[in-house]
């Protein structure tokens, strides 16, 4: 999402401010990787690690994802290296197939949000009048309460179907990538370079893709990485709940909510999941932690 | 507000306060009065099958059609509006959906809120006091090696969701009894074994399960909130701690704190007497920003602990689709949060210094 528009960026736009800031941006990105401190580097392993998992589950993982296998509650032993779950499916296979479930849902929850928040903040940005104050206002309500109690009556109301929930939670988390992207709009579309344009006669459309986008691109990017934390972890919250996603999906919210029990016999499994969704987010916030601080020293 | 600047005097201030904090609460009511009607309006938004749903595949036609007419789908949204809100205001919360339930909303709701109420505010007693502390003392020695292992303890605490470190005590408390005979104890040294032993019998057999009823005695009811509350207390600290270290630090580097120093005052009584007073408002927000999360927090802590309170209930009312009972769930929190974010800004207005010495 935030490669395309840098590469336009780079290519057509005429302005060489918007140029250079995507090149230098890219140069700084590249170099400071090599040198990143020791947390960021284990985010990245982390991140890299999942994505790996996810791509390829089908390959990775010992048996099929809903296979049922052998008797319910397997210990951890040579053939089920995890033992198996209360229907007797492979508990490390499941484990694999969540990181493509409920990662990925969580991801296109994110997308969504952000598809909705950046383009409606920066529209107001642009737009003002009555356009901004409708949404900003819009975006108070929702904001007064916490989203997850939203969320919850929504999911009552409408059912708890997976579409429903990447909807939702998508909708809610927008108030906040729409308030940042229409506080750092503001600031572009102040400058001199967007003032030209829109003299020029460029359309709404074009100053956002050609002029302000390419210029928000780094603080919407470590904003990226909080949000899908935030995301997920809601996600994972609901699923754990049982209002989020449902059971024939290898998801770890509800493989933990299934096997929450065992903890009082002193067996670790439901621990594996709930791991999972925990390491996930340490790393994504390590990196973010990181490209923060860079993003606020490059732009200092 | 803004004639405080002005030699006017005391009252002259204490209007200006008054006007701000009025209006502060004016916003406050409309917020919650656009919330309410948010939170009414879920039954407008209800799907057409949504009787079938509710009363299960043998509802006939004439069961749904009286179900519908319960809800009053016949007459106009806005006089359904006025009716539900006036007798919200008297305490009635209406009738659940569940059939057979001889308790109404309000009766239903009233013991667990109690209960979600008393682990708020014990959570809330260890980690306020908790969270300032570890915030002043990592803002006093920042940079330093405390500093920056608190850093990344907290990071960490952040990222972890609240079941996860909810399990893992329960987890570390079960082990006591089961650690002797787990493959993990066998397959280590003896004296580690022994050693890990040890250590979790140490820890006191806090109960797993936090099963209270109306007739538990007060101290009964803490010790069974110990593994909840500490959980919260886990997640919300760490958040609290970064944000007050960020304010303090934020005021410690004004001319008038360096001032202070300079004049050799001990580094305790530049905090409490210098800072302190201007630290009241940031730390306010701190505590109310926090409260968020602890809503959050709540309602995932009480289903792993099965403590029956109004977020387990919620929970519940949510899987079985009872419109009624989340409404006036999502309304008790709105309220709880909306006031509480009100008290904040009140206490922000009123321990501001600048207006307490109007030029």
């Amino acid at each position: 999402m935030t490669d395309a528009p840098k590469q336009t960026g780079r290519a057509r736009t005429p302005p060489p401010s918007g140029a250079s800031d995507a090149r230098l941006m890219l140069r700084t990105m590249v170099r400071s990787v090599t040198d990143a401190p020791a947390s960021a580097l284990f985010g990245l392993t982390v991140i890299l690690f999942y994505v790996v998992l996810g791509v390829f589950a089908p390959w990775i993982a010992p048996y099929g994802e809903a296979e049922i296998l052998g008797r319910s509650y397997e210990p951890w032993a040579q053939q089920f290296v995890l033992g198996t779950d209360q229907l007797g499916r492979d508990v490390l296979t499941r484990l694999i197939y969540g990181a493509r479930n409920s990662v990925g849902i969580a991801l296109l929850a994110t997308l969504l949000s952000f598809v909705i928040g950046a383009s409606l903040g920066l529209a107001a940005a642009i737009r003002r009048g009555w356009f901004d104050v409708v949404f900003s206002r819009l975006v108070d309500l929702l904001m007064s309460i916490p989203s997850i109690i939203f969320a919850l009556m929504l999911l009552t109301v409408f059912g708890t179907s997976v579409a429903n929930l990447i909807l939702i939670i998508a909708v809610l988390d927008s108030t906040r990538v729409f308030r940042l992207a229409r506080a750092v709009g503001l600031g572009v579309t102040v400058t001199d370079f967007v003032e030209a344009a829109r003299l020029r006669g460029e359309g709404t459309r074009w100053i956002l893709l050609r002029e302000v986008l390419p210029n928000v691109a780094t603080p919407l990017i470590a904003e990226f990485a909080l949000r899908f934390c935030f995301v997920f972890l809601t996600i994972s919250a609901l699923s754990f709940l049982g209002v989020g996603l449902q059971p024939p999906m290898a998801d770890w919210g509800s493989m933990l909510r299934e096997s929450a029990t065992l903890i009082s016999y002193g067996d670790p499994t439901p621990l594996l999941p709930a791991a999972a969704i925990a390491l996930l987010t340490v790393g994504v916030n390590f990196v973010a932690d990181w490209l923060l601080q860079k993003s606020s020293g490059v732009e200092a | 507000m803004s004639g405080t600047g002005e030699a006017e005097g005391e009252t002259r201030y204490q209007r200006g306060v008054a006007t701000t904090i009025l209006s502060r609460i004016g916003l406050g009511l409309l917020t919650l009065f656009l919330v309410s009607i948010v939170i009414f309006s879920a039954v407008e938004m209800l799907p057409g099958d949504f009787a079938k749903a509710i009363l299960g595949q043998s509802a006939t036609p004439e069961t749904v059609a009286a179900f519908q007419k319960e809800l009053g789908l016949d007459r106009p949204a806005a006089i359904r509006y006025g009716e539900w809100l006036g007798r919200i205001l008297v305490g009635d919360l209406g009738q659940p959906f569940a059939r057979g339930s001889r308790q109404n909303v309000a009766e239903i709701i009233a013991p667990r809120l109690y209960n979600t109420i008393f682990l708020a505010a014990l959570t809330a007693c260890v980690a306020v006091p908790l969270a300032l502390l570890l915030g002043i003392l990592t803002a006093l020695h920042r940079n330093g090696f405390f500093d920056r292992a608190m850093n990344g303890v907290t990071l960490v605490a952040i990222s972890l969701p609240e079941f996860f470190v909810a399990y893992l005590l329960m987890f570390v408390i079960v082990s006591r009894g089961t650690f002797e005979y787990s493959a993990t104890a066998q397959a280590l040294p003896e004296w580690l074994s022994a050693a890990i032993l040890w250590a979790l019998n140490a820890v006191p057999k806090f109960p797993v399960l936090s099963t209270v009823s109306p007739a538990t005695p007060f101290w009964e009811q803490v010790w069974k909130c110990v593994m909840p509350a500490t959980t919260l207390t886990l997640v919300i600290v760490a958040h609290m701690m970064r944000m007050t270290r960020a304010s303090i630090i934020n005021l410690l580097s004004s001319p008038y704190i360096e001032t202070a120093k300079l004049k050799g005052i001990s580094p305790w009584r530049v905090i409490l007497a210098h800072a302190l007073p201007n630290a009241w408002s940031p730390i306010a927000q701190v505590v109310s920003f926090n409260l968020a999360y602890l809503i959050v927090g709540v309602v995932v802590v009480e289903v792993v602990f099965v403590y029956p309170g109004i977020g387990q209930l919620m929970v519940d009312a949510v899987r079985s689709r009872d419109v009624p009972v989340v409404q006036a769930c999502a309304l008790i929190f709105a309220v709880t949060y909306i006031l509480l974010n009100l008290i904040a800004d009140i206490v922000t207005i009123v321990t501001n210094p600048r207006l307490l010495y109007p030029k």
